[in-house]
């Protein structure tokens, strides 16, 4: 690796003032698992390492005042994974992040990591689409926030500016009979890189009879992990039945842009995004319903 | 531009102070700066497992650590495992059990399989199979190394009850 320099302060404010002065010549270090790997490699080649694990705000897992949960961007998936309001509120992000890397990889890696390295795959990403995750950013101006689907705005690019990090990643409380679940497929179970992912969440009658709302995400067939906006707008008002979930699953597949590559073809990607889709709509509703899905 | 930074670490239970730059990873210090050379460095990006370690408890990639976040931390290496000339019981699982081939592998298995005994002492085939998923192996096909893993898992219960309270 290139000769490098490393800061690792303890507030947020020293974070981001140390950004403010080193504009886009600093990345920031959470897990490592993909930026000590790009540096290594000179697919980036930053001045400064910022460790962010010193700062409790990027460390912590927090209950909101709405009864969500606020995860700090530098988390651990091992530690995500292992928290029981995470389990019971949003199974599906543990679905997607406890597939990311393998068990030393787990220690490490973090949500924030996940989306702000903005890969195509990146597995935790549409669970978080799924999920209306809000991204909470710091800067030299002060804060914003913005969803995470709108974090990615390119394959390894994403929209932070030079001075700004990711803080946090806020979780709406999950409605009365809502639910989202996730899956994946890859030729090996552990270990591997997206063909293609799938997030849903939804939202039921009291009856469970018919669908309020929902929101479906896909991952690995475009440059961005993607919301099918259509096929989750299409979906308020319809009944829950599975030709319904069919009709939705085929309108989030054709919003599916995927490209060919040496993890799958372009057609094998669009089934599998009306595959997967499919599949996770009807966990999601079960879930939704009380079952143990 | 010297960046050359002190570090304090404790190594295998003894306290540890060493120079680093900031740009070397934790495997490169472990090797190449205490003479530590058990944990190997395999793919060198996270995905072989042959540089694993616990530090403070948890599982990690030698090789995706920076030797400067090892500060204040506590490292277990394969060459802290056997004591005072008698192998770790996972050591001798893998030894009798002849779970290796070449060995290069071995030491981070060794490491994994002990991060998971250390937190869950009866795992199933199962889940020791998920647990070192991220550990590769060309030699033995991995079937010699799981049974070293569940033998060892039952070794290791057999003598915490023989030891019946006393430690």
């Amino acid at each position: 690796m290139h000769q490098i320099e490393y800061a690792a302060p303890g507030t947020l404010a020293a974070a981001v003032a140390l950004l403010g002065e080193r504009r886009g010549s600093a990345s920031i270090l959470a897990g490592g698992t993909d930026i000590i790997v790009q540096a290594r490699e000179g697919r980036r080649r930053p001045a400064l390492l910022l460790d962010v694990k010193k700062i409790p705000e990027l460390t912590s897992i927090r209950t909101a005042a709405d009864g969500g949960l606020i995860i700090g961007a530098a988390v651990p998936c091992a530690r995500l994974c292992a928290h029981g309001d995470v389990a019971r509120l949003y199974p599906a992000l543990i679905e997607a992040a406890g597939l990311i890397g393998g068990t030393a990889i787990q220690s490490r890696a973090s949500l924030g990591g996940n989306l702000c390295n903005a890969s195509p795959a990146a597995d935790s990403i549409p669970a978080l689409m799924a999920l209306g995750a809000v991204c909470e950013i710091a800067g030299a101006t002060g804060t914003r926030e913005l969803p995470a689907g709108e974090m990615c705005t390119g394959p390894g690019a994403n929209a932070l500016r030079e001075d700004e990090l990711l803080v946090a990643l806020r979780l709406p409380p999950p409605v009365a009979n809502s639910a989202a679940a996730f899956e994946r497929f890859t030729p090996r179970n552990e270990m591997d890189i997206a063909v293609c992912n799938c997030a849903a969440g939804v939202t039921l009658s009291a009856d469970g009879a018919t669908f309020i709302s929902g929101r479906i995400a896909l991952g690995a067939v475009g440059p961005t992990p993607l919301l099918a906006e259509e096929a989750s707008a299409a979906l308020a008002g319809k009944p829950v039945t599975s030709s319904t979930i069919k009709q939705i699953a085929g309108m989030a597949a054709a919003a599916a842009r995927p490209i060919t590559d040496m993890r799958g073809s372009a057609a094998q990607r669009r089934h599998l995004a009306e595959v997967l889709t499919r599949r996770v709509m009807e966990r999601a509703v079960a879930r939704a319903k009380g079952a143990q899905a | 531009m010297s960046t050359r930074t002190q570090v304090g670490a404790r190594i295998n239970g003894e306290d540890t102070e060493f120079l680093c730059e900031p740009r070397q990873s934790l495997l490169e210090v472990l090797r190449e700066g205490l003479g530590l050379t058990g944990s190997k460095e395999g793919c060198n990006n996270g995905n072989c497992g042959a540089c694993n370690v616990i530090m403070d408890g948890s599982l990690v990639n030698s090789c995706l650590v920076l030797a400067v976040e090892a500060e204040g931390r506590e490292i277990q290496t394969i060459e802290g495992l056997a004591s005072g000339g008698a192998l770790h019981p996972i050591q001798h699982a893998f030894l009798e059990g002849a779970a290796l081939q070449c060995g290069i592998c071995t030491p981070g298995f060794i490491m994994s399989a002990k991060a998971l005994l250390d937190h869950e002492p009866e795992p199933t085939e199962e889940r020791v199979r998920r647990w070192l998923a991220g550990n590769l192996c060309r030699c033995t096909g991995y079937d010699k190394i799981v049974r070293a893993v569940l033998d060892s898992s039952v070794q290791m219960r057999d003598t915490a009850r023989s030891d019946g309270g006393r430690s």
